[in-house]
C-alpha cells in the first residue's frame, strides 16, 4: 500500500488486445523526478491488453528549448526522438505538453519533413489513447476518496483534450470527481515562465491551490507531471494536506 | 534571472487590485461565454473562420482596399487624410484648428488616438481634448493611461473615482456609481453641444462604402460624431473590410466577444458629412488612415494576421498573466496577449525583450479570438526572434550544453544516474533553505516546494522489472 | 497626391508584392443567413430581446393609440420631434421619432439621418421610437441583404439596441450616460 491507501497492481489484463506494439515515451520529467508515474502508466496500458516496448535511447522531445526560443537547439534534441522513435508504431505519452510538442511543433521544426508528419499521426497522450485508440473507459480500477481534475492546457487547448481523463475517472470504483470552479485555467508553469516570472507563475499557482481546496478534495489529478509538480510544490509551500496525482497513478490504483 | 520587474511585483502584492482585475475580467469571460453558446450560436466556430479568412484576404490585398476605401469617402464628400506618424495626425487636426479659429475637441473612445499621445499634442499648442467616455473622462481626469483595452478604468474603485472627481471637478465627494455617472453626463454635455471638432476612432471602415462603422454603449461616439461641425475619424489602416455586407459576420463576433452583448448600444455607420435634405450631421467629415508602424507587420506573410484584431479585449480578459499583472505593467498601450506580439513588432525586439516570455503559452487567448490570430504561435516566434537577435549569452550556452546532453542517450543517462544518487530513498521536497537555492532553483523555490531527484529513474526501475 | 498617401501605398505593396491597380482575386463570398419567420415571431422576439435590456415596446393597431401611447409618456414634459430646431432638442426631456426598420432577434431599431435627425433620438433622457410592424425585420442579416449598400441612401445608419449604458465603474450598470436611459418602441401594426 501507498501513502494513499491504494494497493500497487499487478498486471491483469482486461481490454481487447491491440495489434499495434505501443513504444512508451516517458518524457524527461517523468524519468528523472516522476518515475512512478511511467510505471503506472505501462501498468494500465498492460492490464488493457497493450505490449509494450520503451526504447531506451529515448531521452526528452526538446520542449524547454523550443518554449525558450532555441530552435536549433530543440531541433537537434527533437531529431534525435525522431531516429528512437522511427520505426515505433504506437507511441505513446504521459503528457499533453510533449504530445503537442510531437504532434504540433515538431512541424515548426521540421516544415518539410514528411516523417515528421507521419510521427504525428502515431504519437497519443496516455489518456487519448485509452479512450480513442484502445476504446477502453473501465480500466477496473478502484480508489476511495474525493478529487478534483486540472485540464492542463496543452492537453485542453491543443490536443482538445477535455472528456477523456473524467470518463476515465468516473469508472474508478470509489472514486467521486468534483470540479473546481477554474479548471481550464493554466496552473501557471509554462516551462521557464515559472522561473522567469516566479512571482506571476506562484499567484497563477495559488489561485488554482483556492478552487482546489474549495472543492474539499484530497487530491487534484491532472495527464501533464509539469502541472502537477506546480500545483503540489504550491500545495506543499502552503502545508495543505492535499495530493496531486498523475491519472495514469489513479487508473493504476485496484 | 527572474524579469519580473517592480511594477508587477506591486501590483501582485495589492489584493484590493488583484480582486478588481481577477473579478471584473471574470465577469467578463462569463459574459462571452454566454453569448457565444454553442446552443445560442451554433455558427461561432464558423464565423471566427469567416472573420479570419476575410481579414487574411483584405490584408493581403490592403493597398486594393485603401484606394477603394478612399474613392468612396470622397463619392460622399469626405475626404482622407493619409498620416504616417502620429505627430503628423496632430499637425493635421492642429492646422484646420489654426485655420478657423477652433478651440474644443471632444473625443470618443480610440486606442489609436492613445498609441500617438494625440491628447498631448494637441494640447500642448492649445486646443482642449476632452475624452467623453466615461471610464477614458475618469482617466483624463486622473492622468491615467487605459488599463484595458475595452473597459478602461477597469481597475479603479468607486472612491478612487470619487477622489477624481472631487479634486478635478470641485465638486462635493460622491462614491455611488449611477450618481458619478450623471456628474460626468451633465459636465460632458455641454462639452458635446460647444465643440468645433469631434474625433472619434473607427471599429471598421468599409472599402466598398467610403464608411466607418462605430461600436458603443454610451452615446458617445454618436454624440461626437454628430453634434460638431467637424467629425474626424482616426483608424489604422488595417481597420479595411470589404463589405458592408460583410458586418453581418463582424458584428456578430464582437459584442459577444468583448461584452456578451449581441450588440452594444448604439453601432453606427457614418458615410460622409450630412446630405442635402438631413437635419443635422457634421458638415465635414475626414477620415485619418494611420500607419505609424502597421506596414511594417505585413513584410513576413505569417505575421500579417497581427493586424487582423478587432480590439474585441478578449484575449486580455481570459489571460492569466494579464489578470495578474494588470494593464499598466505592459509597455505600450496595448496591453494583453495582443499588446505581447504586436509590441515587439512595432517597436522592434530589443526594446522588451521580456515580453514575448511573460506567458505560460496557456493558449486561452488564441482560442477566445474572434478573428483566429495564432497568438501563441506568433509569441513562439517572437521568443525565437529574441534569442537569434542576442547572439551567444550564457543561458544559450545552458540551452546547447542541455541540448547535447539530450541528443546524446549516454550522457543522458549518467546525467540522470549522477542526480539519482543525490536521492534519499524519502524523496526530500527541498524549500528555500536549502543550499543548492541558486539561480533557477532559487527562482522556483521562492514560489513553491520542489522534488528533489527520484532515487531511481524510470528506466532503472524498467530494467528491474523486466528482470 | 500626398506624399504620406504615397510611402504607405508605396510600403504596402512592396510588402505585399502587388502591383498597382492590380484586381485583388475574389474575396470570400457574403455571408448573410437570414431565415424567414412570421409577423408574430418576430414582435414576440424583439419585445422579449428589448425587454431584456429595460426596453418597452407596445404594440398598437393604430396611429391614434400611438398618439396615445406617446401622449402618455410624454406627460406634460418638453419633447421634440424630427421637426424641432437644434435648440429645442437641447432642451427637450423627451424626444419622439420615427425609426426605418426593426430587427427582432436583438431587439434593435435602425434609424436613417436620411429619414430622421440624428439628435432627437440621442439628446433628450427619453426616447420613443414609432416602428411600423411591417418594417420588423428578423435579423441584422436580413436588414444587410435588404440594403447592401446603405451609404448609396444615408451618411449615417445607426442601430440602435436598447437604451444608453455603461459598466465602466466597478462593472455596475448605469443606464443613460450620454443618450437616452428609458427607450420605448411603439410598434403599429
Amino acid at each position: 500500500m501507498d501513502a494513499f491507501g491504494c494497493r500497487k497492481l499487478q498486471p491483469d489484463r482486461i481490454g481487447v488486445s491491440m495489434p499495434a506494439q505501443v513504444a512508451l515515451f516517458v518524457t524527461c520529467i517523468v524519468d528523472q523526478l516522476f518515475p512512478d508515474v511511467g510505471m503506472a502508466m505501462a501498468s494500465v496500458l498492460e492490464r488493457a491488453g497493450c505490449s509494450l516496448i520503451f526504447p531506451p535511447d529515448q531521452t526528452c522531445c526538446g520542449q524547454p528549448a523550443f518554449n525558450s526560443g532555441y530552435r536549433e537547439e530543440a531541433g537537434k534534441v527533437a531529431r534525435h526522438f525522431l531516429n528512437v522513435f522511427k520505426d515505433a508504431e504506437h507511441i505513446v505519452i504521459p503528457s499533453g505538453s510533449c504530445t503537442a510538442m510531437v504532434s504540433h511543433h515538431f512541424h515548426d521544426l521540421f516544415p518539410d519533413d514528411p516523417e515528421v508528419h507521419r510521427l504525428a499521426h502515431r504519437t497519443w497522450e496516455f489518456s487519448q489513447y485509452l479512450t480513442e485508440v484502445l476504446k477502453v473507459e473501465d480500466v477496473g480500477a478502484k480508489m476511495d476518496g474525493v478529487v478534483t481534475y486540472h485540464d492542463s492546457c496543452h492537453a485542453l487547448r491543443e490536443l482538445k483534450i477535455k472528456d477523456g481523463p473524467r470518463r476515465l475517472l468516473s469508472h474508478v470504483r470509489g472514486l467521486e470527481l468534483r470540479e473546481m470552479d477554474v479548471a481550464e485555467e493554466c496552473c501557471g508553469f509554462g516551462g521557464t515562465f515559472s522561473i522567469k516570472f516566479p512571482e506571476i507563475s506562484g499567484g497563477m499557482a495559488r489561485t488554482k491551490i483556492d478552487s482546489i481546496l474549495r472543492t474539499g478534495a484530497s487530491a487534484v489529478v491532472s495527464i501533464d507531471s509539469s502541472c502537477l509538480m506546480q500545483l503540489d510544490g504550491a500545495l506543499r509551500r502552503g502545508k495543505h494536506p492535499v495530493r496531486a496525482m498523475h491519472l495514469a497513478e489513479v487508473l493504476a490504483c485496484q | 534571472m527572474p524579469m519580473t520587474s517592480a511594477g508587477m511585483q506591486k501590483t501582485l502584492a495589492n489584493p484590493e487590485l488583484q480582486l478588481a482585475v481577477y473579478t471584473a475580467t471574470g465577469r467578463l469571460m462569463d459574459k462571452r461565454k454566454a453569448a457565444v453558446d454553442s446552443e445560442l450560436l451554433p455558427e461561432y466556430q464558423e464565423l471566427r473562420t469567416h472573420a479570419n479568412a476575410l481579414k487574411q484576404h483584405t490584408v493581403d490585398n490592403l493597398d486594393w482596399y485603401l484606394e477603394e476605401f478612399e474613392r468612396n469617402v470622397e463619392a460622399h464628400g469626405g475626404k482622407v487624410i493619409w498620416c504616417e506618424t502620429g505627430a503628423e495626425v496632430a499637425n493635421f487636426v492642429l492646422e484646420l484648428a489654426k485655420k478657423r479659429d477652433l478651440k474644443l475637441i471632444v473625443k470618443s473612445k480610440s486606442m489609436t488616438t492613445e498609441e500617438i499621445d494625440f491628447n498631448e499634442h494637441v494640447e500642448q499648442h492649445g486646443l482642449e481634448a476632452v475624452e467623453t467616455d466615461l471610464g477614458e473622462y475618469i482617466l483624463q481626469l486622473a492622468a491615467q493611461k487605459p488599463y484595458h483595452i475595452v473597459a478602461p478604468a477597469l481597475h479603479m474603485t468607486r472612491y478612487e473615482v470619487a477622489d477624481v472627481f472631487t479634486a478635478k471637478l470641485g465638486v462635493e465627494r460622491e462614491t455611488v456609481p449611477e450618481k458619478q455617472t450623471m456628474i460626468a453626463r451633465r459636465v460632458l454635455r455641454e462639452k458635446f453641444l460647444a465643440a468645433d471638432i469631434g474625433i472619434t476612432g473607427a471599429n471598421f471602415l468599409i472599402a466598398d462604402s467610403g464608411a466607418i462603422v462605430l461600436v458603443e454603449n454610451e452615446g458617445n461616439a454618436r454624440l461626437s460624431s454628430s453634434a460638431p461641425k467637424i467629425h474626424i475619424a482616426v483608424a489604422g489602416i488595417e481597420k479595411l473590410i470589404p463589405r458592408a455586407q460583410d458586418l453581418g459576420v463582424f458584428l456578430r463576433l464582437l459584442g459577444r466577444s468583448a461584452t456578451g452583448q449581441h450588440l452594444t448600444s448604439y453601432t453606427s455607420f457614418l458615410a460622409g458629412p450630412r446630405r442635402a435634405g438631413e437635419a443635422d450631421g457634421p458638415e465635414e467629415f475626414y477620415v485619418v488612415l494611420l500607419d505609424n508602424g502597421r506596414t511594417k507587420l505585413l513584410d513576413k506573410p505569417e505575421r500579417r494576421q497581427s493586424l487582423f484584431c478587432i480590439r474585441c479585449g478578449a484575449c486580455l480578459n481570459h489571460c492569466p498573466v494579464y489578470r495578474k499583472i494588470g494593464g499598466h505593467n505592459y509597455p505600450w498601450i496595448y496591453s494583453g496577449p495582443i499588446g505581447a506580439i504586436i509590441t515587439p513588432q512595432f517597436h522592434g525586439t530589443a526594446k522588451d525583450p521580456w515580453l514575448p516570455f511573460a506567458s505560460s503559452l496557456c493558449g486561452a487567448c488564441g482560442e477566445v479570438c474572434p478573428v483566429k490570430i495564432d497568438i501563441p504561435k506568433l509569441l513562439l516566434d517572437l521568443r525565437s526572434d529574441v534569442v537569434e537577435s542576442r547572439g551567444n549569452t550564457v543561458e544559450r550556452l545552458a540551452f546547447r550544453m542541455w541540448a547535447a546532453v539530450m541528443a546524446n542517450p549516454a550522457l543522458y543517462r549518467t546525467a540522470g544516474d549522477f542526480a539519482s544518487m543525490t536521492g534519499t530513498s524519502e524523496r526530500k521536497w527541498k524549500d528555500s533553505s536549502s543550499m543548492l537555492a541558486v539561480g533557477p532553483v532559487k527562482a522556483w523555490l521562492s514560489q513553491r516546494d520542489l522534488p528533489g531527484p527520484a532515487p531511481k529513474t524510470f528506466r532503472q526501475l524498467w530494467k528491474e522489472r523486466a528482470k | 497626391m500626398s506624399a504620406a498617401r504615397q510611402a504607405i501605398l508605396g510600403r504596402v505593396r512592396s510588402a505585399l508584392k502587388r502591383a498597382p491597380g492590380a484586381p485583388p482575386p475574389p474575396p470570400p463570398p457574403v455571408r448573410l443567413h437570414a431565415f424567414p419567420t412570421s409577423l408574430e415571431e418576430r414582435i414576440e422576439q424583439f419585445s422579449t430581446a428589448l425587454g431584456k435590456l429595460n426596453g418597452v415596446t407596445k404594440v398598437v393597431s393604430s396611429e391614434s393609440e400611438a398618439q396615445l401611447y406617446i401622449d402618455g409618456v410624454v406627460a406634460g414634459r418638453t419633447f421634440c420631434t424630427a421637426a424641432s430646431t437644434r435648440d429645442e432638442i437641447v432642451r427637450a426631456d423627451v424626444g419622439v421619432s420615427g425609426v426605418d426598420y426593426g430587427l427582432a432577434d436583438t431587439g434593435t431599431l435602425v434609424t436613417l439621418s436620411a429619414s430622421d435627425p440624428r439628435l432627437v433620438s440621442l439628446l433628450p433622457p427619453t426616447h420613443i421610437a414609432v416602428l411600423d410592424a411591417s418594417r420588423l425585420l428578423s435579423t441584422l442579416d436580413e436588414l444587410l441583404q435588404l440594403l447592401p449598400q446603405p451609404a448609396l441612401q444615408t451618411a449615417s445608419m445607426v442601430l440602435i439596441t436598447g437604451p444608453s449604458r455603461t459598466a465602466d465603474i466597478e462593472q455596475i450598470l448605469v443606464r443613460g450616460v450620454h443618450g437616452p436611459g428609458e427607450l420605448h418602441v411603439v410598434m403599429i401594426r
